[in-house]
């Protein structure tokens, strides 16, 4: 029964963190139709920033902000510079080229901050609850992931649903000269939708910073299971990155712990598959499946 | 250049036939570019060192008047980096420590570090740089099972020594017969499972054991080598996959079956891993890590940053934990050994921290000086070999047991002592106990080779 | 109309056929002018470029985007490795690189019928979770596929009538390295004309009218989800064959080998090279053998240490990657293309 308990709650907290980088690549998504596999990278070296702060003295909190900050000026940096060239080619050529930034990054960031393993405070206490003989496998800072995570993807909705800017954004990425011609400034929409995910994206890298061990691969594993958490709940909807990070986290945490960790990945596929047989477009997708 | 004009003159006149259409001319300039790019990029690669000092032993690979070339795989980029990495450092301040001294027999060590990302496809390419272009005179240090295992038949069907592979694994060194040429270094997993086994069986008879196990031969063999002693103790066997760090599953399996102590073989990085999750959970129990993961240093300062947290002090976090030691490290400072390695680094480290894994990296390079000098003025690859197995297990060096080297058996050093981290430093709880794979019987060692003191001038005089 | 094609279809396969007899020939100048260790880096360009050709043809001319070719090479590389685990009772080699081929085959097959209902993201997601299942799986099954360590493979003796015709033209004995390298480039010629012969067919066409407008080849009457799979088919076949020579060049089969880094490479070879071309497959994938070495050394030479020189080469890759999609969309070959014709207009 404890182990039950600790396995789920584990995967639980696992699942928030496939969930807030899966929100992020949502986010891109849905601003820019391109799915960003630098974020993992990018968001890696907002990380390392914090570390820098917090390791010369400042608070946790500044190093934070400064994450989150560094985050939204690389995320328009990078969309600028590199990704607007390729933003009216075929979709392989932006899936390349995020590809090559994820190269170029992570090989900055070993000869820059050397490639070994540093560790990343938390905020809050790293012990996890006990109530009566049960321990239940959640540490302060556990709750609070799970806090943040959830509140972002309630803003995204508010932000997509009810806002200008959201609508905006949503236009933009959909059908560029339409939103141009409804006056809508597709460019800094781009910008802004770039700004604003590497910012998600640099929250999920403190979350799985925080008590964690950190190093220019720490993010590797969570690119992939990120990436398919977003897929599974259908690339579209926040609410659908949330569920399909948690549904991964969970399952994969108990095929690791009843099963073997070396089939976690495999499980994982056999998950993907399996959703996407049944409905290609993911569990939340609102459109019905390009036809095909 | 000559190609690319090639190229596109070819292609002028298939171009006018149509855009999809894929004329022979077309594809014959572009394979002769190709091939012609790949030659031109063939002349100016590695290729073209050219040999220096013809002189007396210039009919040795790597060996000539005044150096000796020998190389190394290692994991200098990707996720087995972090740490791994900083080996071949160590080797690289301790032969440029004995070149500024003059060298082994006049002969400056030239060591050549290539990157294998921890792949054994990439293992295999710079292993055929290393010894087909570089041409080292030998391999020395190689690290990793998978990674080895790709280029060790390599290796020996070119007969270029392969000494002291960075593994633990039992086949460098179990069969003489087929790997001639390779030689174990570091004790294999196997006899250090056996000697914890022991200890444990004697002093924790009625303890339920865990096994937190890396799922490759490290955990393999060091299971092997615990069932010996333990097989009726251990209730509970989770094993890990390298780059999955989410533990805990794994360690909520050892806490739900009850165990009182968890073996954990494991590298640095899920040692502290293990200790955060197991505080996660609430996990009271005692460790023992082997000695590739226990690292106090390392360890230590990981855990002391999350004082802020609810530890108060790192090192105080491992207090309690059982390890081994086969070789001083830098958590004793005063033994004449880091003595000797701290004032070698200070010289030619280029200013970074003194680690384990650079004292590892370091002693290696000290038994391979050792070796060179035994394998006399005039080294050859079948010397070298031979004066490994009739004088190899004589090295004095920083290993607290001597090696195993003989005709019979590659195997590295014998032993090792259970000792108990306080403060941060091992406590030797056991006298250095050594040990064969297989059945052979665990023995006090009673070689003296614990008590080795480094030499003077730090350099051995093991003249062959 | 009849003899017209014909003879069309004919001079395709002459001309392909005669370019594969060149290329033999100069496969055979190279690799006897040039060094043990420049064998074997052509042997891995050669099984980098089988797989590069297969991956082109599949997102080139079929437009489906493969993040895990890394592991369909890994199932051609365990099911030799699997078949030539010892020298005794081993299949001859031409045997062992077919029954890699089919085996992958049978699970691209299955893949791709997977596959083809998906669309772009969806694609690369499912075959992104492939890329990392499939090392787990061999270390899931240590006793049949040896965990971690991997399975070794013993290279068969390399035949008679091989040695005596390769003694008989250069008057040099052959290595095992130098006969893998044979092995990988006869491999390679052998797929690239199947591979140029196929595109040009009508199957190309159906790939290509797929491609581009899926819409409109289905009103044409292109049954979309048989192109694909077969696309995909093809494309997985290559990569066995691919994975087969590679086990062979590195004597062993471990899952170490087939990270995610490896789907990647290939893409980005691919992708350097120029999408669709089979030339610029074989450009890339030549890129992907020779640059990290030389970048390595320069950084040496330059003073750099060892751990700042081994991360270059990562890095200058990864920019010419990012420097080729935004200035040079079309790839090496393409960009050539294009600017010779800008010239001559």
């Amino acid at each position: 029964m404890q182990q039950f308990l600790t396995t789920a709650l584990s995967g639980l907290t696992q699942g928030m963190i496939f969930a807030a980088f899966a929100l992020a690549l949502v986010l891109i998504w849905r601003s820019t139709r391109i799915v960003n596999f630098a974020q993992a990278p990018m968001a890696m070296i907002t990380v390392y920033i914090a570390l820098v702060i917090i390791d010369a003295g400042y608070s946790y909190w500044l190093g934070f902000a400064a994450a989150l900050l560094s985050g939204l000026l690389l995320g328009a940096v990078v969309e600028r510079v590199a990704v607007r060239p390729v933003e009216d080619k075929p979709h392989i050529n932006a899936v390349i080229l995020t590809l090559g930034l994820f190269i170029v990054i992570h090989a900055l960031a070993a000869v820059i901050f050397g490639s070994r393993y540093r560790s990343f405070p938390a905020p809050f206490g790293l012990s996890g609850f006990k109530v009566g003989d049960m321990n239940i496998a959640l540490t302060g800072f556990g709750v609070f992931s799970i806090l943040a995570v959830l509140a972002v993807m309630l803003l995204l909705v508010l932000l997509f649903r009810f806002t200008n800017v959201g609508l905006m954004m949503r236009a933009s990425a959909f059908n560029q000269e339409v939103a141009r011609l409804l006056g809508v400034r597709v460019t800094r929409m781009l910008t802004q939708g770039w700004a604003l995910a590497a910012m998600v994206g640099s929250l999920s890298g403190l979350l799985i910073a925080g008590g964690n061990l950190v190093h220019p691969s720490y993010m590797d594993s969570v690119v992939v299971f990120g990436f398919v958490a977003a897929v599974l709940g259908g690339l579209d909807s926040p609410i659908g990155a949330v569920v399909g990070g948690l549904i991964l986290g969970v399952s994969l945490s108990f095929v690791s712990g009843y099963i073997g960790s070396e089939v976690v990945a495999l499980a994982a596929l056999v998950i993907l598959m399996v959703v996407l047989l049944v409905r290609p477009g993911g569990l939340f997708s609102h459109a019905p499946a390009r036809r095909v | 250049m000559a190609s690319t004009s090639l190229l596109t003159r070819k292609q002028q006149i298939t171009d006018r036939k149509g855009e999809q259409m894929t004329t022979w001319s077309r594809r014959v300039a572009s394979i002769t570019s190709v091939l012609m790019a790949g030659a031109m990029l063939a002349a100016c690669g590695a290729g073209g060192r050219p040999d220096e000092g013809e002189g007396s032993s210039a009919d040795v690979v790597g060996v000539t008047e005044d150096t000796v070339k020998i190389g190394a795989h290692f994991p200098l980029t990707g996720v087995a980096a972090p740490g791994y990495s900083e080996i071949p450092s160590g080797h690289k301040a301790y032969y440029d420590y004995v070149n500024a001294n003059g060298g082994v027999h006049g002969r400056k060590i030239e060591f050549i570090v290539r990157d294998d990302a921890y792949d054994p496809t990439k293992t295999s390419q710079v292993t055929d740089e290393l010894v087909l272009s570089d041409e080292i005179f030998a391999m020395v240090g190689g690290l990793g099972t998978p990674t080895h295992s790709a280029v060790v038949d390599f290796l020996n069907g070119e007969q270029v020594p392969d000494l002291f592979v960075s593994s633990g694994s039992l086949q460098w060194g179990d069969d003489v017969e087929s790997k001639p040429h390779t030689f174990g270094w570091q004790p294999d997993y196997e006899t250090e499972g056996k000697i914890v086994g022991q200890w444990i069986s004697q002093n924790m008879p009625n303890a339920r054991v865990g096994l937190f196990l890396q799922d490759d031969d490290f955990g393999e063999d060091g299971e092997k080598g615990v069932r010996q002693y333990l097989d009726d103790q251990v209730v509970a066997t989770e094993r890990y996959t390298s780059g999955n760090t989410d533990v805990a599953p794994q360690i909520a399996a050892l806490q739900g079956a009850n165990v009182d102590i968890v073996l954990g073989f494991n590298t640095p990085s899920y040692t502290a891993l293990t200790q955060l999750t197991a505080q996660k959970l609430n996990f009271d129990t005692k460790w023992f890590y082997s000695n590739v993961g226990s690292d106090p240093e390392l360890v230590g300062s990981l855990l002391a940053r999350f004082s802020e947290g609810a530890v108060k002090d790192g090192s105080s976090l491992l207090d309690g934990v059982l390890t081994t030691e086969y070789i001083p490290g830098v958590d004793t400072p005063d033994d004449p050994w880091v003595k000797l390695w701290q004032q070698v680094w200070d010289e030619h480290g280029g200013g970074a921290e003194l680690t384990n894994y650079r004292v590892y990296g370091l002693s290696q390079a000290y038994t391979f000086v050792q070796a060179l000098q035994a394998a006399g003025p005039n080294p050859t690859r079948e010397g070298i070999v031979e004066a490994i197995e009739q004088a190899g297990a004589e090295f004095d060096g920083p290993a607290l047991a001597p090696f195993r080297y003989s005709g019979d058996s590659h195997m590295g050093i014998s032993g090792l002592r259970v000792s108990e981290l306080k403060d941060g430093k091992a406590d030797a709880l056991t006298p250095v106990l050594v040990t064969d794979i297989g059945d052979a019987p665990i023995t006090e060692d009673n070689s003296g080779a614990g008590n080795d003191r480094p030499p003077e001038d730090g350099i051995p005089d093991a003249e062959g | 109309m009849t003899t017209f094609a014909q003879r069309l279809w004919s001079s395709t396969l002459a001309r392909h056929l005669l370019l594969a007899g060149l290329g033999l020939v100069a496969v055979a100048l190279v690799l006897e002018s040039t060094s043990a260790f420049r064998n074997g880096q052509f042997a891995v360009m050669a099984y980098m470029g089988i797989a590069a050709g297969g991956l082109t043809v599949l997102t080139g001319l079929n437009g489906q985007l493969s993040l895990g070719h890394g592991a369909f090479m890994a199932i051609g590389a365990y099911t030799t490795a699997l078949l030539l685990s010892d020298r005794d009772g081993a299949p001859p080699l031409l045997v062992a690189l077919l029954v890699a081929t089919v085996v992958t085959l049978v699970i691209g097959a299955g893949v791709g019928v997977a596959a083809a209902r998906l669309h772009g993201p969806y694609i690369a997601g499912a075959t992104l979770a492939l890329a990392i299942a499939v090392p787990g799986i061999a270390r899931y099954f240590q006793d049949t596929l040896g965990g971690e360590q991997g399975l070794t493979v013993v290279v068969p003796d390399i035949p008679g009538w091989f040695a005596d015709t390769a003694y008989f033209i250069t008057a040099n004995d052959v290595s095992t390295s130098k006969y893998v390298a044979y092995v990988g480039w006869i491999s390679l010629i052998v797929t690239y004309v199947l591979l140029a012969n196929l595109s040009r067919s009508r199957v190309g066409r159906t790939w290509r009218a797929v491609r581009d407008n899926d819409v409109a080849a289905e009103i044409a009457g292109i049954n979309l989800g048989r192109a694909r799979v077969l696309a995909f088919v093809v494309s997985t076949a290559c990569a066995g064959l691919a994975g087969a020579v590679l086990a062979l060049a590195v004597r062993l089969a471990a899952p170490s080998g087939f990270m995610l880094t490896l789907s990647l490479a290939l893409l980005s070879a691919v992708v350097l090279g120029g999408l669709g071309s089979l030339t610029g497959a074989l450009i890339g994938a030549a890129l992907l053998t020779f640059l990290p070495q030389v970048v390595t050394g320069v950084g040496l030479d330059a003073g750099l240490s060892d751990l700042q020189a081994a991360e270059l080469a990562p890095l200058v890759y990864g920019l010419t990657t990012i420097l080729v999609v935004i200035l040079a969309p079309a790839g090496i070959v393409g960009t050539a293309r294009i600017a010779w014709r800008r010239r001559r207009s």
